[in-house]
């Protein structure tokens, strides 16, 4: 075996975030002049693992080789000095900088300051690996392209042999992508070692020579892309089918609620999240909303709820129960107005407090905010909210010394308790979960379950947007499937299979196979 | 003619001060550290400049003018380095509001200042310290008696001429040099500073320390130039203070915009009482403080001006005011 086959060697790497393995005895091999493919879904543990190798963790247990050396990576400097570099999805970049400035920012004090031969260096390597950029623009002038490009012409400068992308593509047009697979394999054929974390298969397949698969923090396998398929990559991910034993009951009367039309949402970006949606809900049922995330979820809610601009030509319809036959057109109307209406968002952000709750607010103070213009009064009822809270603290066993405590200072399943709680109490006719489990133990997550279900018996109709394919598969009627904000079927939630979700969340679907 | 000299004269002393002011507090703010204490500090190194050279003066049998003027200087720039220090440490190390830090040790700085003064003072309105103000206030021989040019350009103290120099040094420092690109990159995007290596924390500390230095120098000049060497318990420092601040937005954080804003607002300050004598009209005394106001009304146009105009590199840093924490997980 030559002695420098592999670039990294993990051996039984462990990683742990309070109590949570994020990754579980993890080994695997990654070659020089190769390219690697990280597959897995959200959550799966990928970026913490490269993020180990590039030394913004360190592993709890186990050892990393790098070029067959037992490496101690403590930082990202102490990355770069062993050549590995690693371009994260957010770009580590100054806006009123140059490109050049940007690439001498930082480097080694050995050398006399002269941006002149910083320019020169950098020029070489963009000619060498077919790079289009002008060093000599300002940051903030450059596209989201140009600034990956700079990044990655940052890693190679500081003599990076091992490079890293966290899905790079997530934020690329297809020409861009192209152009950027393009130098890819210009760095494999000199004898880099590269990594692509991403779940996209298409790409998985068009760019790399090997798939290493993770699922749940621990290590599934690798295969040669020549070997395998987009069916036999999805199995490997999202894995055999967990019985979670939820409870399902049969849709009653189901009546139509929400129609939405051709919805389409641009991004301030001017980039398309969400492309010409249709789909109905019914009251009386939970629809899962199934996708990798940034996949659209979150627009499609925030569209709904009034929180986002729709394209012209969209159409979100609602149908009140008492007035069925006329329905209330949303978009356009103000989001109180939506709200008042009995459309409800409780979204569950990745910071629980960023949206919805005030940190520094009690119970009582945060159901306010729902109440605060209830009556004629000037003075705020503060007995209604108070009452509310207590009964959330009971019903839904909220742990907190006090009602007036800070919600800031509860736990995190403690602070989703709350915030769902105080949805349901508005009596909603819609309701619109995201992640409403996310971060949740197993008895609070079913906690949340039941008080779906006893909505949806109540007959209200609930949009359930989830990340783990068993508590969609077992829990909502329908499953719409969104991919690359479209539209990717929806299927019955009773008979679709995990594999058939799953690839439909990494893969558009050619044929119209609506059910 | 002759009163647009005067008031030449008048205005470049004038503008000095403030120079000293905003080059300081641009060093700070492109640390990312919005520093309200600059009146305070220019407060502390203008006090510990005069009492050290007043007890100079006093106490020494045969005092000497240039031993005078070094002493006065470094008591400055050791007080207003330690007015610096109060701010850094609260806001860097204990992440304390910046806004509340600054205006805090404003207030501090005038009352430390007014509180010694009382001593020195001891009962009279005023006290002076006549040599180390001839020393500061020493014009260029030969040169300042070329005429009307040699007047006007050769006949300050050397503070004046050291405070162009240093707005050179400062333009150079924050764009050619290594440690000036990574300063602005500080106080553009810490974070980003910090994973390329560079020791924020440290940063932070070292141009706040500076700026306050350089502010302190403002105060300093004050005293013993253009107050003619004067103590007095008024408050005028802490308008030229501000003044500072505004002009650092007026200069929109470049060092040699400081050069010619600052005596801009010179003029600008003393419109009302040469103005009218060059028109031929005028002014009732009640407009006077309405004249005076001139400067921040300008600061107020700039401000606008180049937010409308939103170009990126007239902005303040965009990570000014905000205390830096490491992300962690």
């Amino acid at each position: 075996m030559a002695q420098t086959q592999y670039a990294i060697r993990l051996e039984h790497v462990t990683k742990t975030f309070g109590g949570v393995a994020a990754n579980q005895d993890i080994s695997m091999q990654i070659r020089r002049g190769e390219i690697l493919s990280l597959l897995g879904e959200n959550g799966s543990g990928k970026t913490t693992l490269m993020n180990m190798i590039a030394g913004i963790y360190y592993p709890d247990e186990g050892q990393i080789y790098v070029n067959d050396q037992l490496a101690d990576i403590r930082s990202p400097r102490d990355a770069l000095a062993l050549g590995i570099g690693m371009i994260h999805q957010h770009f580590k970049l100054v806006d009123v900088f140059t490109a050049v400035e940007n690439i001498a920012l930082g480097l080694p004090k050995g050398e006399r300051f002269d941006l002149r031969r910083v320019r020169d260096k950098a020029r070489a390597i963009c000619e060498k690996y077919q790079f289009a950029l002008d060093l000599d623009q300002k940051v903030y002038e450059m596209s989201v392209s140009q600034k990956q490009t700079l990044e990655i012409v940052k890693v190679l400068f500081r003599g990076a042999d091992i490079l890293i992308l966290d899905e790079p593509t997530a934020v690329l047009t297809p020409q861009e992508t192209e152009r950027l697979f393009e130098v890819m394999r210009n760095m494999r054929a000199d004898g880099k070692a590269v990594i692509i974390i991403t779940h996209k298969l298409h790409e998985v397949l068009e760019i790399s020579d090997r798939v290493a698969i993770l699922r749940r923090g621990c290590y599934v396998g690798d295969v040669l892309t020549a070997d395998a398929t987009e069916a036999s990559l999805t199995e490997m991910m999202v894995g055999k089918k967990v019985e979670l034993d939820i409870e399902r009951p049969e849709p009653k009367d189901p009546v139509r609620r929400l129609a939405i039309q051709n919805l389409t949402v641009y991004n301030a970006e001017g980039i398309k999240v969400l492309d010409d949606v249709s789909f109905d809900a019914y009251g009386g049922e939970i629809l899962g909303i199934a996708g990798i995330s940034g996949n659209g979820q979150k627009e499609l809610l925030e569209a709904i709820a009034g929180l986002q601009h729709a394209a012209p030509g969209s159409d979100v319809k609602f149908f009140p129960p008492e007035r069925e036959h006329q329905p209330m057109e949303l978009l356009g109307k103000t989001p109180r107005a939506i709200t008042e209406a009995g459309v409800h968002l409780s979204f569950v952000p990745e910071d629980r407090l960023g949206m919805g709750l005030v940190g520094s607010m009690g119970m009582t103070d945060n159901m306010m905010l729902k109440s605060y213009d209830a009556g004629h009064s000037p003075l705020v009822d503060r007995k209604a909210p108070q009452e509310l809270a207590k009964e959330i603290k009971e019903e839904l066993g909220v742990v907190t010394p006090d009602l007036n405590t800070p919600v800031s200072r509860l736990s995190g399943g403690n602070v989703q308790k709350v915030l769902v709680g105080r949805e349901l109490a508005a009596s909603p006719i819609v309701l619109m979960t995201a992640y409403a489990v996310r971060g949740l133990d197993i008895n609070t997550s079913y906690t949340i379950y039941r008080l779906l279900n006893e909505q949806k018996k109540k007959g209200v109709a609930v949009l359930f947007v989830g990340e783990d394919l068993d508590v969609l598969l077992q829990l909502c009627d329908r499953i719409l499937v969104l991919c690359g904000g479209r539209v990717n079927g929806i299927l019955d939630g009773r008979t679709a299979t995990k594999e058939e979700v799953g690839l439909r969340m990494t893969n558009l679907v050619k044929e119209d196979a609506e059910q | 003619m002759s009163s647009l000299i005067a008031w030449i004269l008048r205005a470049i002393p004038f503008g000095t001060i403030i120079m000293y002011g905003a080059m300081g507090e641009i060093v700070t703010e492109k640390s990312g550290n919005l520093n309200l204490g600059v009146p305070g500090i220019m407060y502390l190194g203008g006090f510990a400049g005069f009492a050290s050279a007043y007890y100079y003066e006093n106490l020494t049998a045969n005092p000497n003018p240039v031993l005078s003027v070094v002493i006065a200087l470094l008591c400055a720039l050791i007080a207003s380095t330690l007015g610096g220090l109060i701010y850094a440490f609260l806001t860097i190390t204990l992440r304390a509001n910046q806004n509340v830090t600054g205006l805090a040790l404003t207030t501090f700085g005038m009352g430390v200042a007014n509180f010694f003064g009382v001593f020195i003072l001891n009962g009279s309105s005023y006290s002076a310290a006549p040599l180390a103000n001839k020393a500061f206030a020493a014009k260029i021989p030969v040169l300042s008696g070329l005429g009307t040019v040699g007047q006007v350009v050769f006949s300050y103290g050397f503070l004046v001429y050291a405070a162009i120099v240093l707005a050179i040094v400062l333009f150079w420092f924050l764009s050619r040099t290594r440690m000036g690109l990574n300063l602005r990159a500080v106080g553009e995007n810490p974070a980003t500073a910090d994973a390329a290596g560079i020791n924020v924390t440290r940063y932070k500390y070292v141009a706040t320390l500076c700026g306050a230095a350089i502010s302190g120098v403002g105060g300093l000049y004050y005293v013993l130039d253009y107050n003619q060497g004067i103590w007095a318990t008024t408050e005028q420092i802490e308008a030229l203070g501000w003044l500072a601040v505004a002009l650092v937005i007026f200069t929109t954080w470049k060092p040699l915009n400081a050069i010619w804003g600052a005596y801009l607002f010179g003029m600008l300050y003393w419109l009302y009482q040469f103005l009218p004598s060059l028109m031929g009209i005028s002014v009732p005394s009640y407009a006077t403080d309405l004249i005076q106001m001139v400067p921040y009304v300008v600061t107020i146009l700039v401000l606008i001006v180049v937010s409308l105009r939103r170009k990126k590199e007239n902005q303040p840093p965009a990570s000014l005011g905000i205390a830096y924490f490491r992300e962690e997980r």
